[in-house]
C-alpha cells in the first residue's frame, strides 16, 4: 500500500551544533534502512551550499561580546569591493580583473536594456492612470458649478490597478507611477503597505507624517486644515513649494491627495473600510484619490468592501500587461538577441523559464536568476575573458596566456574541432600557441556570425509555426528556442511531421501556381533552418559563451531546506568538514553530533518509535564514540549525561519536524517522515 | 378646534398632535391661523412655528425651506430642541436607515437655528482623545483642546469641559452629536453610559444627540443606563421621494416632465432599492444621456421617450448599483453605444487570476483539504485503497454538504500530502514551494487560522469559491469534482 507521504514542517532551522567529537571507530549503522528510495533522489542532487561560500571572502569572525567597541579609523578593515568578492577564489587574478570588468559592462547593459523595456511596457497603463488621475482633478475644480460633478461629489475617484500575483514585483510600477505623479500632477502622493497599517490610526499617521512630514496629529481634520494652508500658500505668492519640487504647468491650484494603497489584498477590510468612511466625509474639502494595487482581481473590491462602502468610490479598472507577456517581452530583448555575447544553455534557461513558471510568475527575479548566470559564468569559466564585444574579443584572444591556451585546448568543443582536421594541422594546433590564437581568433568570428544567422532564422520559422493549431513547436518563441538549444531541430519529429502536414497536396493533380510557391517556401526554409539552427554545442568554443550548469543555478535559486537539513543529519561532513565525521556512504560516524546520531538510529524505527530503546541504541553508539572497552560492564550504560543528551537530541528533531508526541503509546513517539504513518 | 389644521406635507394630524402634546393650549391653533398661508406648495402650513416661539421666526422659517418632507421628524426634533433656554433632556437617540434624513434633519435645524452644537462622526475617532477633543473644539473654541491632557481620560474630558463652561456660561443648550453611534459601543465602556447624562456630569445644559442605523435595544449595557429619548425616522414614502428627487430638476427640462420621469425611474427601482442616496445617484447617470430628450421627439411625446429610456433603465440597474463601472465610465458607455457595444465591462467580469503552475496546485489541494473530510484522503489519494468499500464510504454521516458548512482548516502536513499527490510531477520540496503557501495568504487566497506567529504547526482555510477553483483546475486539466466528497 503506497502511503500519503508526510514531508516535515518546512522550518529551516540547522541547529548544529556538537563539540563532543572524540576519536572513535566507525559505527556502521544499516546502510540500507538510511536512504530510502525516496531521499535517494534529493540525496543525489543534493545542493551543497557551502559551495555558495567559495565567491565571498573569508568572513571576519565575530565574538559575541556586551561591549561595543568601535575600531579606529586607520584600523577599519577595507570593505572588500565587489570586485575583490569576485576575484576571490580565481586562480589567475589579471585575467579575472579583465573577466569581472567584462561582467559588469554586460551586465550593465542588460540592466539597462531591461529597465528600459519595462519602462515602455509600464508606460501605457501608467499613462491612461495620469490622465485619469489628471481627468478627475479637473472635475474636482470646477466644483460645484458642474451639475454633474455635484451630483458625483460624494465619489471619491479610485484607481483599481491590476498588477498580476507577484507583488514585490509591483514596486517598480508604483515607484515609477509615483515619480511620475509628482512630476506632473501633484506634490502630494502618499503609498501605504498593508503593513504599515495594522489599525486604523496608523493608516491615519501614516497619511499625515508622509503628507505633512511632521508627525502632529493623526486626524483628517488636521490633514485638512494643512492641505488649506498650503494651496493658499500655493496660490498666493509665488510658491517656493513648486519651485522646490518643479512641478510643471499642468500642476493645478488644487492638487490632489493621491493616496497609493500597494497591497489592497493584504489589508484589513475593517481598516480600510473606516478610512474610505471618514475620507468621504472630507471629500468636498480634499480632493483625495486612491489608487488600489490589486494582485489577483478585480473583484476583490467586492469582497472587501461591502456596498455601503464601495457605492463612495468612483471605480475605474486598469489591467497590466500579464507577466508572461512580460516575460516574453524581457527574453526577446535579452536572451534572443545577438547584442549580448552571454548565453544560456537550454538547460539553465528551462531552469529559469520554469522556476518564472511554476513558482513565482516574477519578472524581477528571472532577471536576477540571469544575473547570477552571468556572474557564475564570468567567474567560474576563466576562457570567458574572451566573451564581450566580436573587436575586445579578437583582441583580448591575441592576449592568451599560455594557461588560457591550454584550458582552450582543453574545451572539448574545441578538441572535437581538433580531430576534423588534417594531421598536419592537429599537431599545429596542439603545439603551437600563436597558432591556436590565430584558429581562436577564426572561430571566434565564426561563433559571432552564427549567431547573427541564428536568431533572424528562428524567429522566421516561429512564426511560419506559431499559427499552427496545437503548436508543434512551441507556442511562445522561447520553447522553440529552447528545443533549438538542445537538439538539431530539424530532427525532431514534430519539426519534420510539421513540415510534411504544410506541404502535403494532392500528388495526383498538377500542383498550382500557390502549392509550388509554397513548397518553395518551405524548402528555403527548411535549408535555413538546416544551415543556421545547429544547436550551439556543435560551434567550436562554444564554452566561452554559453552557461551551462543549470545544477549550480538550480541549487542557488531553489533552495531546498528540507534537503539540506537531511543532508546535515545524514552526512554532517558535508558542512562541518571535520574529518573525524568523514565516513563511508550511509554510514554515520560515532562521533558525529548527537542529532545525527539519533536520527540515523529513527530512520530504523517504525512508525512509532520507544524512546527507552532510542536511549539505550544511543547509549551504545556514543559510548563506543569514548573509546570504552565493549566487554566492560558500564559499556553502553545510560548515565545522566548521555540521558540529557538524548533528550535533547530528541527534542531538536521534534523541532525540526521529524517526530512528534503520540497518545498512541506511552514512551513512544511517532515518526512523521517516510517509514512513519 | 377648526377643521382643515393639518399639516400640507405629511398630510395627517400628527404633527400638531405632537405639538399639542407639548404645549397644550390653544396657542397651537391660534398660531396657525395667523401664519398660515393656504395654496402655496412651497410653504406647508405646519405649524412648527408654534413651537419655536421662542426663537427668532425667520431662523425657522429658512429651516424648513431646507427640509421638505421631513415635516413629521422635524416637529418631533423641534419639540426637543426648542426649549433652548430651559435645561433640556440629557440624551436623544435618533435610529432610522440609511439615507432618511437623520443627519440631514439635525443639522439644517441646528445649525439654521444657530445652536450651538458639536458633530462628530464615531468612525472618524479611532482614539476617544479624538473624539473628546472634536467635541471641546467645536463648543468652546480652537484652545480648548490644548487643555486636554495626551490620552485624555473621561474623568479629564469632563474636567476640561467644566472648567470651560465656567468661563463661557451657556445661554442656550448646547448640543453634542455623535453620528454612527453604534461604534460608541466598541471604545471604551464607560464611554456611552457617560455621553447619556453629560448633562449631570458636567453640570451643564447639554444635550447629547446619539444618530444610528441600529436599533436601541441593541445599544443597551448590561449594567443598565440612562434611557435616552428615542426617536425613529422612518423610511420614505414613493411619494416622498418623489418630492425629494423632483426638487433638484435639471435646468433644461421642464418640471413636469422632469417629475414624470422621476416617477418612471421610481417605477423601475422602487422594488429593489429604496436608498435616497442610490437613487439620485441612478438619477444623476441616466440624465446625462442625450436619449433623454431627443431633439426629434417633442417632450410631449411621452411614449416616444420611454421607448428611449427603457433599456437604459434595466442596464443601470444591473451594473451600476454594485459599481461594476464607474459613474464616468457609465457615461462614457452611454455616450459611445451607438458606435460599439458593451465597451466596458465590470469588475466581477474579471475573476480570473493567473497563478503559477504550482501555486494552482497548492490552492486545489487546500480546497481539497477544506471541503473534504480528512478520513475521505485515503480513499482519494490512494492508489490501493484497499478495504474501504465504496457503499459503506459513501454512507454520509454529515448530511450536511460540505460546501455550505464552509471551508474547515486543515493542517500544513495535510495540504502538503495532498499537493504531492494531485501534481502530476515529481516536486522537490524547495523553499519556493513554501513561500507559495504564505503568497497565497497575503492575496486572501488561504487564510491562516490561528495567529500568525504560530510557527509550528500553522493551520490554514481556503478562502476561494467552487467556481473559481473549477476555473483554476480546468487550466491545469486537473478534474476537480471527482476529488471532491460533496460530489461523489
Amino acid at each position: 500500500m503506497k502511503a500519503t507521504r508526510k514531508l516535515p514542517k518546512p522550518t529551516q532551522s540547522t541547529s548544529s551544533h556538537c563539540n563532543n567529537f572524540k576519536d572513535g571507530a566507525v559505527v556502521k549503522l544499516e546502510a540500507e534502512t538510511i536512504v530510502s528510495p525516496n531521499d535517494a533522489h534529493s540525496l543525489d542532487g543534493n545542493c551543497n551550499s557551502a559551495e555558495t561560500v567559495k565567491v565571498s571572502p573569508p568572513k571576519p569572525v565575530q565574538t559575541k561580546g556586551c561591549f561595543v567597541f568601535k575600531p579606529s579609523a586607520n584600523k577599519r578593515r577595507k570593505t572588500p569591493t565587489v570586485e575583490d568578492y569576485f576575484t576571490h577564489g580565481c586562480e589567475d587574478t589579471e585575467n579575472s580583473k579583465l573577466r569581472f570588468r567584462n561582467c559588469q559592462t554586460l551586465w550593465e547593459k542588460m540592466k539597462a536594456d531591461t529597465e528600459l523595456l519595462q519602462d515602455e511596457l509600464n508606460r501605457k497603463i501608467l499613462d491612461s492612470l495620469l490622465a485619469f488621475i489628471r481627468k478627475s482633478v479637473s472635475t474636482f475644480q470646477r466644483g460645484t458649478d458642474d451639475w454633474a460633478s455635484r451630483m458625483r461629489a460624494h465619489e471619491i475617484p479610485t484607481a483599481a490597478l491590476v498588477l498580476g500575483v507577484n507583488v514585490p514585483d509591483h514596486d517598480m510600477t508604483f515607484q515609477c507611477l509615483s515619480d511620475q505623479l509628482q512630476q506632473s500632477v501633484t506634490p502630494f502622493v502618499v503609498s501605504v503597505q498593508a503593513t504599515e497599517c495594522a489599525g486604523q490610526s496608523c493608516v491615519c499617521v501614516q497619511r499625515s507624517t508622509n503628507v505633512n512630514q511632521k508627525r502632529v496629529h493623526c486626524s483628517l481634520i488636521t490633514l485638512c486644515n494643512w492641505y488649506k494652508t498650503v494651496t493658499k500658500v500655493c496660490t498666493a505668492s509665488g510658491t517656493a513649494r513648486k519651485k522646490r519640487t518643479s512641478v510643471g504647468k499642468d500642476m493645478q491650484q488644487h492638487p490632489p491627495i493621491v493616496v497609493i494603497f500597494k497591497d489592497l489584498e493584504a489589508f484589513n477590510p475593517k481598516v480600510l473600510q473606516d478610512f474610505i468612511l471618514i475620507c468621504s466625509r472630507y471629500v468636498e474639502q480634499l480632493p483625495l484619490m486612491f489608487v488600489f494595487g490589486i494582485a489577483t482581481s478585480p473583484s476583490t473590491i467586492q469582497h472587501m468592501l461591502p456596498h455601503s462602502v464601495s457605492s463612495l468610490l468612483g471605480i475605474e479598472l486598469f489591467q497590466s500587461l500579464s507577466c508572461t507577456q512580460h516575460l516574453a517581452s524581457v527574453i526577446d530583448k535579452v536572451i534572443l538577441t545577438s547584442q549580448f555575447p552571454f548565453k544560456l544553455n537550454g538547460k539553465v534557461l528551462q531552469v529559469l523559464v520554469s522556476i518564472f513558471l511554476y513558482h513565482d510568475f516574477s519578472v524581477r527575479n528571472f532577471i536576477n536568476g540571469l544575473q547570477l548566470a552571468l556572474l557564475e559564468h564570468f567567474h567560474s569559466q576563466p576562457l570567458s575573458v574572451l566573451c564581450c564585444k566580436e573587436a575586445a574579443a579578437l583582441v583580448h584572444a591575441t592576449e592568451l596566456s599560455h594557461r588560457d591556451v591550454e584550458r582552450l585546448q582543453q574545451l572539448p568543443s574545441f578538441m572535437r574541432y581538433v580531430e576534423e582536421q588534417g594531421p598536419q594541422e592537429q599537431v599545429e594546433l596542439l603545439t603551437s600557441d600563436d597558432h591556436v590564437k590565430e584558429v581562436c581568433q577564426k572561430l571566434l568570428k565564426d561563433l559571432c556570425k552564427y549567431h547573427k544567422n541564428y536568431y533572424p532564422t528562428l524567429r522566421c520559422l516561429h512564426i511560419l509555426t506559431a499559427s499552427l493549431p496545437k503548436y508543434p513547436l512551441g507556442k511562445q518563441i522561447r520553447e522553440l528556442h529552447i528545443s533549438c538549444l538542445e537538439k538539431n531541430v530539424w530532427e525532431n519529429d514534430e519539426y519534420v511531421s510539421t513540415l510534411l502536414e504544410m506541404k502535403t497536396s494532392r500528388r495526383t493533380k498538377k500542383m498550382s501556381q500557390f502549392e509550388i510557391l509554397r513548397d518553395q517556401a518551405l524548402e528555403f526554409i527548411d535549408s535555413l533552418v538546416r544551415s543556421h539552427l545547429a544547436p550551439p554545442e556543435s560551434q567550436p568554443l562554444y564554452e566561452v559563451c554559453y552557461y551551462s550548469s543549470s545544477a549550480v543555478l538550480r541549487r542557488h535559486l531553489n533552495a531546498t531546506p528540507r534537503t539540506s537539513i537531511q543532508t546535515a543529519l545524514s552526512n554532517p561532513y558535508h558542512y562541518l568538514k571535520n574529518e573525524d565525521l568523514r565516513a563511508e556512504d550511509g554510514t554515520v560516524s560515532n562521533a558525529a553530533p548527537d542529532i545525527c546520531i539519533v536520527y540515523k538510529l529513527h530512520l530504523e524505527c517504525g512508525r512509532l518509535i520507544n524512546l527507552y530503546d532510542w536511549l539505550e541504541a544511543y547509549a551504545t553508539v556514543v559510548s563506543a564514540a569514548e573509546g570504552k572497552d565493549p566487554d566492560s560492564a558500564d559499556f553502553g550504560k545510560v548515565d545522566e549525561l548521555k540521558h540529557a543528551r538524548f533528550i535533547q537530541a530528541v527534542s531538536e528533531l521534534e523541532f525540526l519536524g521529524f517526530i512528534k508526541s503520540t497518545k498512541q503509546k506511552t514512551d513512544h513517539v511517532s515518526r512523521l517522515t517516510w517509514g512513519g504513518c | 378646534m377648526q377643521e382643515g389644521i393639518q399639516c400640507s406635507c405629511c398630510e395627517s394630524e400628527q404633527c400638531l398632535s405632537v405639538i399639542r402634546g407639548i404645549h397644550s393650549d390653544d396657542s397651537v391653533e391660534k398660531t396657525f391661523l395667523g401664519n398660515g398661508r393656504n395654496g402655496d406648495k412651497h410653504t406647508c402650513i405646519c405649524p412648527i412655528e408654534t413651537l419655536v416661539w421662542t426663537n427668532d421666526y425667520t431662523l425657522v422659517q429658512r429651516a424648513r425651506c431646507n427640509i421638505d418632507c421631513h415635516c413629521l421628524s422635524m416637529c418631533h426634533c423641534l419639540s426637543m430642541l426648542s426649549c433652548s433656554k430651559q435645561c433640556s433632556y440629557p440624551s436623544i437617540f435618533i435610529y432610522g436607515h440609511r439615507a432618511t434624513g437623520k443627519s440631514h434633519v439635525i443639522h439644517t435645524l441646528l445649525k439654521e437655528l444657530e445652536l450651538p452644537y458639536a458633530t462628530v462622526s464615531c468612525v472618524e475617532c479611532v482614539s476617544v482623545g479624538l473624539l473628546f477633543e472634536q467635541v471641546l473644539l467645536s463648543l468652546f473654541g480652537s484652545d480648548s483642546a490644548s487643555l486636554l491632557s495626551r490620552n485624555p481620560s473621561l474623568s479629564d474630558f469632563v474636567r476640561v469641559y467644566k472648567q470651560l463652561c465656567v468661563q463661557a456660561s451657556a445661554k442656550q443648550t448646547r448640543y453634542i452629536v455623535l453620528d454612527r453611534a453604534e461604534l460608541l459601543r466598541d471604545m471604551e465602556a464607560n464611554l456611552l453610559p457617560a455621553f447619556l447624562r453629560l448633562q449631570e456630569l458636567v453640570e451643564d445644559n447639554v444635550t447629547v444627540i446619539l444618530l444610528s442605523e441600529i436599533v436601541w435595544d441593541k445599544f443597551r449595557p448590561n449594567t443598565g443606563c440612562f434611557e435616552p429619548l428615542l426617536l425613529h425616522f422612518p423610511d420614505y414614502s414613493k411619494g416622498e421621494l418623489q418630492q425629494i428627487l423632483s426638487e433638484d430638476s435639471h435646468p433644461s427640462y421642464s418640471p413636469e416632465l422632469y417629475s414624470a420621469f422621476i416617477n418612471i425611474l421610481l417605477g423601475v427601482f422602487y422594488s429593489v432599492c429604496r436608498d435616497l442616496r442610490e437613487l439620485s445617484l441612478r438619477l444623476s447617470m441616466l440624465k446625462f444621456q442625450p436619449l433623454f430628450s431627443l431633439p426629434s421627439v417633442k417632450e410631449s411625446d411621452t411614449h416616444k421617450l420611454w421607448r428611449n429610456i427603457e433599456p437604459h433603465l434595466k442596464k443601470a440597474m444591473q451594473t451600476v448599483y454594485l459599481r461594476e463601472v464607474s459613474s464616468v465610465q457609465w457615461e462614457q458607455q452611454l455616450k459611445m453605444e451607438e458606435k460599439e457595444a458593451g465597451a466596458v465591462r465590470g469588475l466581477s467580469a474579471h475573476a480570473h487570476v493567473e497563478l503559477p503552475y504550482y501555486s494552482k496546485f497548492l490552492l486545489i489541494a487546500a480546497y481539497l483539504a477544506s471541503y473534504n473530510p480528512a478520513r475521505t484522503d485515503k480513499r482519494f489519494f490512494l492508489k490501493h485503497h484497499g478495504k474501504i468499500k465504496k457503499t459503506n464510504f459513501l454512507k454520509k454521516h454529515e448530511k450536511t454538504s460540505n460546501h455550505l458548512l464552509g471551508p474547515k482548516p486543515f493542517p500544513l502536513d495535510r495540504l502538503l500530502a495532498i499537493f504531492y499527490s494531485v501534481v502530476d510531477s515529481r516536486v522537490a520540496p524547495t523553499a519556493s514551494v513554501f513561500c507559495q503557501i504564505s503568497s497565497l495568504v497575503t492575496l486572501q487566497l488561504l487564510n491562516q487560522v490561528g495567529h500568525d506567529d504560530q510557527l509550528d504547526a500553522p493551520k490554514y482555510k481556503c478562502a476561494v469559491s467552487l467556481d473559481f477553483i473549477l476555473a483554476i483546475s480546468r487550466t491545469v486539466s486537473f478534474d476537480m469534482v471527482k476529488y471532491l466528497y460533496d460530489f461523489l
